[in-house]
């Protein structure tokens, strides 16, 4: 054979993968791993491998690559880049092109990216850390079925959070005394109630009971308060045919809102679920069991601002963040970074927020961020400090931990809520005085002053494990 | 409210701090201060009681597009107020960028 033409054979992958020279497209889709690749192989080599197995390539040559222009498919390994305090490991930045995903979809946005290459026996350890989606492929994406804007006029809620909480015992309790769990709740003075993750449709409530008995906890609570209430009806299913069934049923019965675990359900489900909320007028509340599987580990795996982006994209109304401050801990300035990924219309790179690239998110709807997971009243100043108006405060048992039960519980959310809402539109510093403003509320309020006396430490810890690596 | 303790009853309320005490004149001043100082426009809207549940209340006047000076925006919740004593009043600050209201409250209720 000619030596031009097709030589079989391994070749280096930094031959054609490694391009330090190269301008990214705005059209370009960019990507940034952390990377630890095993002793003695040369960080060129261990990018432009990355490169090459979440793209085009594979660790022979083929005859058949010469049919096709692999110059203008293939992705590029463009940067090295130290990781701050650790010698093992560094970034990676690549570049794809837009040519290699289908339009609006993160199945196959992720398949390729964080597919085979996390086996890749070459490295000890890769982590997703951030995704540069260009507004060329965003525009391509359904993202959130009503978005912020119109979540609030659908209920009226303007000028503070919402406040939530999410029905406990997670798992067993009767449709009909679940739904008296939500009644109370909604009538004390929450505007939403949430269905654990893991309620489903099981044996000791299935979810048509529970669906019905809700809907009646809702009716009457509205009627009664005169506001708006909702309860996110989890939808997640065994299969998307149960999904969409029960998704028909919540809307059949006058639900504003559904919910659906796109972790475990999957982004297929998701985003088939995103469409049809939003030709069906519903809001998509978003959990994300299995996420600390991807994310906690500092050196392999998914960052969650990669997932919060790929469910903005895929669709939710909302999202979980973590709370910073209560009993499931995240870093204050990365949870700052991601929260904005799903609420800002253009986000600047900031390594101090672990932000790698800017990202203009074109006229896509914003995501509310849901702060849940230990959190109680005392936390009320802070929370509203770090998530600002466009998120859903959910307190589950700082709610139905109250001595006189739910609706007092609520209650007493209610008024710190609003306490420090209206303290913060004074000017006043809220979580330096954080105590007069509880105290001064409580003094209206016998059911806040009894919830502050339950839950009396007041901690605003905010260091964390997993640090961003600045 | 609540008599007995321990009994909570329901309230009825009017959404954003519907669950404070009523505001001072004072501190309604401050918030319209604050709907000024984000650069929203104030804007009064009135209603019945009996249909406070609805969407749309009804406009007084027009929003006060540009307005600056919180004692104009006191000034027509007054005259407003003087116009429809029997109606709940609402002050909302409409934000031109998110399209939406940056701020909504009850200033009387009927």
């Amino acid at each position: 054979m000619s030596s031009k033409g097709y030589q079989a054979g391994v070749k280096e992958y930094r031959d054609k993968y490694w391009t330090p020279d190269y301008v990214p497209l705005d059209t370009d889709l960019l990507a940034c791993f952390k990377v630890t690749g095993q002793p003695g192989v040369p960080r060129e080599e261990v990018a432009a491998a990355v490169a090459a197995e979440s793209s085009t390539g594979t660790w022979s040559t083929v005859w058949s690559e010469y049919l096709t222009d692999l110059e203008f498919y293939k992705g590029r390994a463009y940067r090295i880049e130290d990781v701050p305090g650790d010698k093992e490991s560094f970034y990676t930045f690549i570049a794809y092109p837009l040519d290699l995903f289908e339009e609006g979809s993160i199945v196959n946005v992720l398949t390729s990216l964080v597919g085979n290459v996390f086996g890749f026996k070459a490295l000890k350890h890769l982590r997703l850390e951030d995704i540069r989606f260009p507004i060329a492929y965003i525009k391509t994406c359904g993202g959130p079925p009503a978005g912020i804007m119109v979540e609030r006029d659908r209920l009226s809620k303007y000028g503070r959070p919402m406040l939530g909480a999410t029905i406990k015992p997670k798992l067993g309790l009767s449709a009909k005394n679940y739904g008296r769990a939500v009644y109370e709740c909604l009538r004390g003075g929450l505007d939403l109630t949430k269905d654990d993750e893991n309620v489903n449709s099981q044996p000791f409530m299935r979810w048509r009971d529970r669906f019905e008995f809700v809907a009646e906890a809702i009716d009457k609570a509205q009627r009664e308060t005169g506001e708006r209430k909702g309860h996110y009806l989890n939808v997640t299913a065994a299969t998307p045919e149960d999904m969409y069934e029960r998704a028909e049923f919540a809307k059949e019965i006058g639900c504003p809102i559904i919910m659906h675990d796109f972790l475990t359900g999957g982004f297929t489900a998701n985003t088939g679920l995103a469409n049809w909320c939003r030709k069906n007028g519903m809001l998509l509340h978003i959990h994300r069991a299995m996420h600390a599987v991807i994310d906690r580990h500092p050196k392999h795996g998914i960052h969650f601002r990669v997932l919060a982006k790929c469910l903005r994209l895929s669709g939710g109304d909302h999202l979980h963040t973590g709370t910073v401050v209560g009993k499931l801990e995240g870093d204050r300035n990365s949870t700052l970074g991601f929260v904005d990924q799903l609420r800002e219309s253009f986000v600047p790179e900031d390594r101090s927020r672990g932000v790698f690239f800017d990202q203009d998110w074109g006229s896509l709807p914003g995501v509310f961020a849901v702060a849940s997971g230990g959190i109680h009243v005392w936390h009320m100043p802070a929370l509203l400090n770090i998530f600002g108006d466009d998120s859903v405060l959910q307190f589950g048992g700082g709610t139905q931990g109250h001595p006189w039960g739910n609706a007092a519980g609520a209650a007493a959310n209610r008024v710190a809520l609003e306490a420090c809402v209206k303290a913060r539109n004074e000017g006043r510093e809220l979580e330096r005085e954080a105590r007069d403003i509880m105290e001064a509320a409580a003094k209206s309020s016998p059911e806040l002053a009894i919830a502050m006396e339950t839950w009396k430490e007041i901690k605003f810890e905010f260091e964390t494990v997993d640090k961003l690596d600045v | 409210m609540n008599s007995i303790t321990g009994d909570y009853q329901t309230q009825n309320t009017l959404e954003t701090f519907g669950f404070l005490p009523k505001l001072t004149a004072e501190e309604v001043q401050m918030q319209i201060a604050y709907i000024v100082a984000n650069g929203w426009s104030p804007a009064i809207e009135h209603e019945l009681p009996e249909n406070s549940a609805d969407h749309y209340w009804t406009m007084w006047k027009l929003p006060m597009f540009g307005e600056t000076n919180i004692g104009t925006v006191l000034s027509e919740l007054d005259s407003c107020r003087r116009t429809y004593p029997d109606h709940h009043i609402r002050l909302i600050g409409y934000d031109s960028y998110t399209q939406g209201q940056g701020s909504c409250f009850v200033v009387y209720e009927a």
